[in-house]
């Protein structure tokens, strides 16, 4: 198991070195910082003095070690808009963001579950086809459109929610969330509902083939034979079963959905860190683009070490397989 | 007695797979509006009312016309118009053909690379083949709306920038079907005498041996296009995606945007119901598509 896990973090930590390499070139390949950082009233020895303090004379391969150094110190450069840490930027926005993934996770799985287990019981019913043609429109719509219709129907017609911004925010632990006031809760649930409707589809697909895949096995017909009422299989037995792949996939796409909230964010102007990302990349603001990138490469590294770590302690059969 | 002379059926591959398809009328329904909003895409030039990118056949007097007005050019705008007067109508014809191009463009350059990689990974193996895999890992890992905004910044707007950040971002999912069909076909017995006839390598992986691993390459593919579409709309909505001369479906989308606050909610509204439409439909032809082409599926 050791063995496991550090070959596991060596191999990380081989990535985010990759990583690191990729998000450097690839960005310090957009633009000339010079253009955009000094004036361009500045004579040649201003404009000089200036690359020589940014340190943009170097080549670049010693400019990637100066970023690497100053990034394994946690200063990752600060905005050229801003005038602030990219770093302390970011963590600002955080919780915005994370209260957007997390909340569309959780309607995902309160909206998913009771249809996919209907779906799942009676699969020749209407309605159950229904469900699952709905549940390929939720995986075909477009989530910025469906934003946009929501802002038509909720905040333009029928003016009950409000289209831009986070609304009253209460503070805890120094970070400001928006779902524990009834004006914040208003706010979110627009951005909410059009970031997870694709994830009610997943939920609702994999809930049903795990209805589907339980209810013909041994332990339900022992179940059955037992003479426990059907709801106590279904809710009880079977239920728990099928809530750990859905539990862990929604998990994995975690980062997914914290990814796609860049898209949300933008439509409903919800200030978290994926419209900063898109303000920081039509400015060209480096250092937040390099910082907000190495955040979600680590926290998507986290996620998959989580989940084989999670997987190895579930499963003998794969730790079997890494000790071959 | 009496001897039909109508010629018999022979069953191939082929036709069992038409069989297989048919029997999903939601499929038919699908692949039939598809057949439609590809042919309206490429007739679009003789079918739109007005060329949109034609500024003289504009006038900026109709700007923001509701949905069945008739404008100074006489006729009907079925749909409405942009604030520069624009026969939305006409506008999403021609936002169709970029959409559609650069979906298929992308999925087909990207099943390309992605199959050769897949194919050499299943086929060499040792060294090359854990390099592609970790490749495809890496790439996977890492959610592609992101990757393609990455790209698309330091490449800057355009068709031909979209549709290389979406071939970057496509090619992983090709390229781990491809391997995995390959690997098990690889080691049959006519790849075997294919080897011992020791016919070149380039041969036996694109005559025999990618033939033999289509069935999962074109589902892939299907579901690929429909992801592509959504994604370049997406992109382009962002402002990342293709520049303003040529808007596809999610730039005129993007457009309606300020004009959803006033109500006037068809500059938005009609381009989205088109991207809608295409992407259900495909998605209902990939969806059927793999469940006649699933072994695990097959009477």
């Amino acid at each position: 198991m050791t063995v496991f896990l550090l070959r596991r973090l060596l191999q990380a930590s081989g990535v985010v070195l990759a990583m690191t390499l990729l998000v450097f070139l690839g960005v310090y390949a957009v633009g000339d910082p010079v253009e955009i950082l000094i004036s361009p009233e500045a004579d040649q020895l201003e404009r000089e003095r200036a690359i020589k303090a940014l340190g943009l004379d170097l080549p670049l391969w010693r400019q990637y070690l100066v970023f690497l150094g100053n990034a394994l110190q946690g200063d990752l450069g600060r905005s050229f808009v801003f005038n602030e840490p990219a770093l302390r930027l970011i963590f600002d926005r955080m919780p915005a963001t994370l209260e957007l993934a997390l909340g569309a996770t959780f309607l995902a799985l309160l909206i998913g579950l009771p249809l996919g287990l209907f779906a799942g019981l009676r699969p020749n019913a209407l309605r159950s086809r229904i469900i699952m043609a709905g549940s390929i429109l939720g995986f075909s719509l477009p989530t910025f459109w469906v934003g946009l219709m929501l802002i038509m129907v909720f905040a333009v017609q029928c003016g009950w929610l409000p289209s831009t911004g986070r609304g009253e925010t209460v503070t805890i632990l120094g970070m400001r969330w928006s779902f524990l006031t009834w004006d914040g809760l208003a706010h979110m649930a627009m951005p909410m509902l059009s970031l997870s409707l694709s994830r009610i589809g997943l939920v609702i697909r994999l809930t049903r083939s795990g209805v589907r895949e339980n209810m013909v096995m041994d332990y339900v017909k022992f179940a059955r034979a037992k003479g426990l009422s059907p709801n106590r299989i279904v809710f009880v037995h079977v239920f728990r079963n099928i809530l750990i792949p859905v539990v862990t996939v929604m998990g994995l796409e975690l980062g997914g959905t914290i990814a796609f909230s860049v898209v949300t964010e933008s439509v409903f102007a919800w200030p978290g860190m994926g419209k900063l990302i898109i303000d920081s990349i039509n400015v060209l603001d480096r250092p937040v683009i390099v910082a907000y990138l190495m955040m979600i490469v680590m926290l998507f590294i986290t996620i998959n070490l989580l989940v084989d770590l999670s997987y190895s302690v579930l499963d003998p059969r794969v730790r079997l397989e890494s000790r071959e | 007695m009496s001897i039909s002379n109508a010629p018999v059926k022979v069953e191939t591959p082929f036709r069992r797979f038409v069989a297989g398809f048919c029997e999903s009328k939601v499929a038919l329904a699908g692949l039939a509006v598809c057949t439609l909003i590809i042919l309206a895409a490429i007739f679009a030039p003789w079918i739109a009312p007005q060329n949109p990118y034609d500024l003289a056949q504009l006038d900026i007097m109709d700007g923001r016309m509701e949905p069945g007005t008739v404008g100074g050019g006489g006729f009907t705008y079925l749909l409405g118009t942009d604030d520069q007067g624009r026969d939305m109508f006409s506008g999403i014809l021609y936002g169709l053909r970029i959409s559609l191009l650069v979906g298929a463009g992308s999925a087909l350059l990207a099943g390309l690379v992605g199959a050769t990689l897949g194919l050499l990974a299943a086929y060499v193996g040792g060294r090359t083949d854990s390099l592609i895999m970790r490749l495809v890992d890496l790439q996977l890992s890492f959610p592609a709306i992101l990757a393609a905004l990455m790209i698309l910044a330091a490449l800057g707007k355009g068709v031909l920038n979209v549709v290389i950040a979406l071939v970057i971002v496509e090619w992983a999912y090709y390229a781990r079907t491809v391997r995995g069909s390959a690997l098990v076909e690889s080691k049959r017995e006519y790849i075997e005498a294919a080897r011992g006839l020791s016919l070149p390598t380039r041969r036996i992986l694109f005559n025999h041996l990618l033939p033999n691993c289509l069935p999962p390459l074109i589902v892939v593919g299907t579901i690929q296009v429909a992801r592509a579409i959504a994604l370049e709309a997406t992109l382009s909505f962002l402002g990342l995606g293709v520049p303003i001369t040529e808007p596809s479906l999610g730039l005129l989308i993007a457009n309606g945007y300020e004009y959803m606050l006033s109500g006037k909610y068809w500059i938005s509204f009609y381009p989205g119901i088109a991207l809608l439409l295409t992407i259900v439909s495909i998605n209902l032809v990939g969806d059927q598509v793999r469940d006649v082409l699933n072994p695990r599926l097959q009477k």
